[in-house]
C-alpha cells in the first residue's frame, strides 16, 4: 500500500512536470505546425536563467522572471529567425530550431560551464510536505504539481475565456479568415511561440532546481518530450495532460515491478531455468525496461491510434 | 666566450654519455579522454591534473634534466576516435600515451598499441591506464604495453566490502547499477565479496537502470526503500549518482551509500548536502587523508585552474615514468616498461608496486565520507561546497592485492 500510494504520486508529480515541458511544444506545433527541437534547450534556458537570477533576487522572483525572461527571447527567435524561414516550408522551419537547439547549447556551456551549477531548492521549500508511512514526500515535489496544475489552468483559461484567446483559436483554423477580419496573425504567432517557449522555461525553473541544473539536463528530456506530445495526439493540449500522466504513472510503477515473462510462466505452471530457451529474455524483469516502455508506447500508438489519445487530425 | 665553449663541450659530451637521454630533453606524453560533450567536464580536469602534476614533476626535477610534457587529444569517448588520435600519435613520434575513461575505449586503446609495437619495433608506445578499470585489462587481456594505475573493480569492491563487512547494522543491501559493462562488473563483484564475507547479509535488490537517460530516481528510491535496504551498493557516476542521491534524500531515505565515484566532478555540487554523512567513497587517495599528503598539490592545482584535484593516478604515473627514466638513463619505452615491473615507487597514498605479473599497481585504498568541512580531520572541501570527504578505513594494499590470469607476452 505504502509503495502504491508513493508510486502514485511519484509517478503523477513526475507526470506534471513532463506536461509543463511538453505544453508549450504543443501549443507551438498546433499553431504554427514547427515541430520545435529547440524546445528542450529552452527549458535548459529557463532553468539557468532563474539559478543566475535567483542569486540577485531570490528563488520566487525568479520563478516569474526566468519564464518571461526565455519566453522574450523565443518572441525574438520567432520574429527575427523563424519568421524568416517560414515561406521555405516546414523542412526549413525544422533545420532553424534544431541548429537552434545546438546554439543555445552552447551558449549555455560558455556562459554558464561545463558542470552543473548549485542551483538549490530554497529554503521555504526544504524538507518533506508529508509523510506516507515511512516515506517523506518533500515539499519541492508538491510545489512542482501544483505549479503545472495552476499553469494548465491558466493556459486553459486563456485559450477559452480571453479574447486574445479566441483570436489564437481562430488562427490556429482558419488563418487567412482571421487575417482578413483585421487581426495581425504573425504577431499572434510571436506571442504563440513567446508564450510557448516561456512554458518550457517554467518547467526548466522547477526541473533544474528538483533534478540538476547541467548543460546535458536537457539531452535526456528531448526524446521523452515528443513521445508525450505524438500519443497526446500532436495537437491537444488535453492529449498531452493525460500522455503525460500516463508515461509517468507507467515508469513509476514499472520500476517498482519486478514482472517478468519467466515469473510469469513460472506461475502458469511451466518450470523456467537457465537452460530454457530465450531465458535472458524470459527472466527480463519489468523494471528493468521501465525506461523504454515510453517509446513502446510511443510505437503501439503510431500503429493502433496514429491520431493519439486525443487527437483530431483524420485518417 | 670561454664559458660558453665550455658549457657547450659539456653539453656535447653529456649527449654523448647519454644518447638519447640527454637529447630528448623534453618527453611529450599523449594524453586522450573526452574534452568535450557528456563527459567532457571530466575529462578536462584529468587533463589538468596530468598537467599539473608534469608542471610540479619539471620543477621539482623528478627525472634530472628531462621535462614532461602533456599533449592532450580530444576522443570524444570513442573507441573509433581513439584510435584515430593513436594515428596521430604515431605520425608524431610521441612515445607515451594516457587515458583512462571508459573501459571499452581502454580495451580498444590497449589492443592497438600493443598491435602497433608487434609491427614496428624500435617505435614502441607505452600506455598508462589510469582510470578505466574493468579487471579484463589486467586479466584476459592484459599486456606488457599497458600500465593499470587505478585499482580494478574487483579490487576496489573487495576493499569496499571489507570496510562495509566489520558494521553489523548491516543486514539488508540494495544494488543499484548502470546498464553496461561497468555496472554489471560492480554488480557481480559485490554479490560475490558480500556472499564471501558476510553470508548473513541479505541481497534484496539488483536493478539496472540505462546510463544517463534517468532523470527522476525517485520510484528507484521507493523501490530501494519497499525493499527495506539499509545500505546501497552503486557504481554509479555524474548525474546517475548525483540524481539517485538527491532524490534518495528527498524520500528521506536513511541508507548509507557506497560508491565509486561520488568525488569526481559534477557529483559534489549536486549532491551537496543531501548526501552529508550518508554517502561513502572507495578510492585511492582523498586530499583529507590521514596525513593530508599532496596537501600543496591541492592547493596550487586550485589556484591555477579553480577546480579540484582528484586524480591522483596521475602523480603515481609521472612518478613511475620519472624513475624509470632516471633508473635506466633512458626514454625507450621498452626500457621504460622493462624497469617499471615490478617497480616501487613512494606516492601520495603511500608505497606503490606495480606488479610485474599483470601491470597492476598495487596500492592502499581509501574509504571517504561525505560530511562538513570541520577544519580537523576535513579541511578540504570539494567544489566549494563546504563539504568534503573524511578519511574512515585506510585499506592496506594487501587487502585489495588478488590473484591474475594474465598469461604476459613479452618482448
Amino acid at each position: 500500500m505504502e509503495f502504491f500510494v508513493i508510486s502514485l504520486l511519484n509517478g503523477v508529480s513526475y507526470g506534471l512536470l513532463l506536461f509543463m515541458l511538453s505544453s508549450g511544444l504543443t501549443l507551438i506545433f498546433s499553431l504554427m505546425g514547427v515541430l520545435n527541437f529547440a524546445h528542450a534547450a529552452f527549458y535548459m534556458m529557463g532553468a539557468y536563467a532563474a539559478y543566475s537570477l535567483g542569486l540577485k533576487i531570490g528563488f520566487f522572483p525568479a520563478l516569474i522572471l526566468a519564464p518571461l525572461v526565455v519566453g522574450l527571447l523565443g518572441a525574438l527567435v520567432e520574429r527575427y529567425g523563424l519568421r524568416t524561414v517560414h515561406p521555405y516550408g516546414h523542412v526549413a522551419e525544422l533545420l532553424f530550431t534544431f541548429g537552434l537547439a545546438y546554439l543555445i547549447d552552447e551558449i549555455v556551456k560558455v556562459g554558464w560551464g561545463l558542470t552543473a551549477v548549485p542551483f538549490r531548492v530554497p529554503a521555504a521549500l526544504h524538507g518533506p510536505l508529508f509523510t506516507v508511512y515511512a516515506t517523506e514526500f518533500p515539499k519541492m515535489r508538491g510545489f512542482m504539481m501544483l505549479v503545472a496544475l495552476l499553469m494548465l489552468l491558466a493556459v486553459y483559461l486563456l485559450v477559452t475565456r480571453t479574447r486574445i484567446g479566441l483570436v489564437i483559436q481562430a488562427a490556429l483554423t482558419h488563418p487567412h479568415m482571421a487575417e482578413a477580419l483585421g487581426h495581425n496573425v504573425p504577431r499572434v504567432f510571436m506571442l504563440v511561440f513567446g508564450g510557448g517557449t516561456a512554458l518550457a522555461g517554467l518547467a526548466g525553473v522547477i526541473g533544474g532546481v528538483a533534478f540538476i541544473t547541467s548543460p546535458s539536463m536537457a539531452d535526456s528530456l528531448v526524446p521523452i518530450m515528443f513521445v508525450v506530445v505524438v500519443v497526446g495526439g500532436m495537437v491537444s493540449l488535453a492529449g498531452s495532460f493525460l500522455a503525460s500522466l500516463l508515461i509517468g504513472l507507467i515508469q513509476s510503477f514499472a520500476i517498482g515491478l519486478d514482472w517478468s515473462l519467466g515469473g510469469l510462466l513460472d506461475a502458469l505452471g511451466v518450470a523456467v531455468n537457465a537452460h530454457t530457451p530465450l531465458y535472458s529474455l524470459l527472466k527480463l524483469q519489468l523494471s528493468a525496461v521501465a525506461p523504454t516502455l515510453p517509446y513502446l508506447l510511443l510505437v503501439l500508438m503510431l500503429i493502433f491510434r496514429p491520431k493519439g489519445l486525443l487527437g483530431t487530425r483524420a485518417d | 666566450m670561454f664559458n660558453l665553449k665550455r658549457a657547450f663541450g659539456a653539453l656535447l659530451l653529456s649527449s654523448s654519455l647519454f644518447a638519447g637521454y640527454a637529447h630528448a630533453q623534453t618527453v611529450k606524453i599523449a594524453f586522450t579522454d573526452p574534452l568535450s560533450g557528456f563527459l567532457g567536464p571530466v575529462g578536462v580536469n584529468n587533463m589538468h591534473s596530468w598537467q599539473w602534476i608534469a608542471e610540479v614533476a619539471n620543477q621539482e626535477h623528478w627525472a634530472g634534466k628531462l621535462k614532461f610534457e602533456i599533449v592532450p587529444y580530444d576522443n570524444k569517448l570513442s573507441p573509433q576516435e581513439t584510435l584515430n588520435v593513436l594515428k596521430r600519435v604515431e605520425d608524431q613520434g610521441i612515445r607515451y600515451i594516457v587515458q583512462g575513461d571508459g573501459s571499452s575505449v581502454a580495451l580498444a586503446l590497449s589492443h592497438a598499441v600493443t598491435q602497433y609495437n608487434e609491427r614496428n619495433p624500435g617505435k614502441e608506445i607505452l600506455y598508462l591506464n589510469y582510470a578505466a578499470i574493468d579487471p579484463l585489462l589486467t586479466n584476459g587481456n592484459c599486456s606488457f604495453w599497458h600500465f593499470a594505475l587505478d585499482a580494478d573493480v574487483d579490487m576496489k569492491m573487495e576493499a569496499l566490502t571489507s570496510y562495509l563487512a566489520k558494521d553489523k547494522n548491516i543486514k539488508k543491501v540494495y544494488l543499484i547499477n548502470q546498464d553496461y559493462v561497468f555496472g554489471h562488473d560492480v554488480a557481480k563483484a559485490a554479490k560475490e565479496d558480500l556472499a564471501r564475507m558476510r553470508p548473513d547479509i541479505q541481497i534484496v535488490g539488483d536493478d539496472f537502470h540505462p546510463l544517463a537517460r534517468v532523470k527522476d530516481f525517485s520510484p528507484y528510491v521507493a523501490k530501494i526503500m519497499a525493499a527495506g535496504a539499509d545500505t546501497v551498493i552503486t557504481g554509479n557516476w555524474g548525474s546517475d549518482l548525483a540524481l539517485l542521491i538527491k532524490a534518495a534524500h528527498d524520500a528521506g531515505l536513511k541508507a548509507n551509500f557506497y560508491t565509486f565515484y561520488a568525488g569526481t566532478t559534477g557529483v559534489p555540487t549536486a549532491m551537496g548536502s543531501a548526501g552529508a554523512d550518508h554517502v561513502f567513497e572507495v578510492a585511492y587517495w582523498n586530499p583529507n587523508n590521514k596525513k593530508f599528503a599532496g596537501a600543496d598539490i591541492v592547493k596550487g592545482f586550485k589556484k591555477k585552474y579553480k577546480d579540484d584535484y582528484y586524480t591522483m593516478a596521475s602523480y603515481s604515473g609521472i612518478k613511475y615514468l620519472a624513475d624509470a627514466f632516471k633508473q635506466t638513463k633512458s626514454t625507450d619505452p621498452v626500457k621504460v616498461a622493462e624497469a617499471m615491473e615490478g617497480m616501487k615507487i613512494q606516492s601520495l597514498n603511500g608505497q606503490e608496486e606495480m606488479r610485474k605479473t599483470d601491470h597492476q599497481n598495487q596500492q592502499e585504498l581509501i574509504i571517504g565520507k561525505w560530511v562538513k568541512v570541520n577544519g580537523t580531520t576535513v579541511k578540504f572541501d570539494q567544489e566549494n561546497t563546504g563539504y568534503g570527504w573524511e578519511t574512515v578505513a585506510e585499506i592496506p594494499a594487501y587487502v585489495g592485492t588478488l590473484p591474475t590470469s594474465c598469461q604476459m607476452k613479452r618482448p
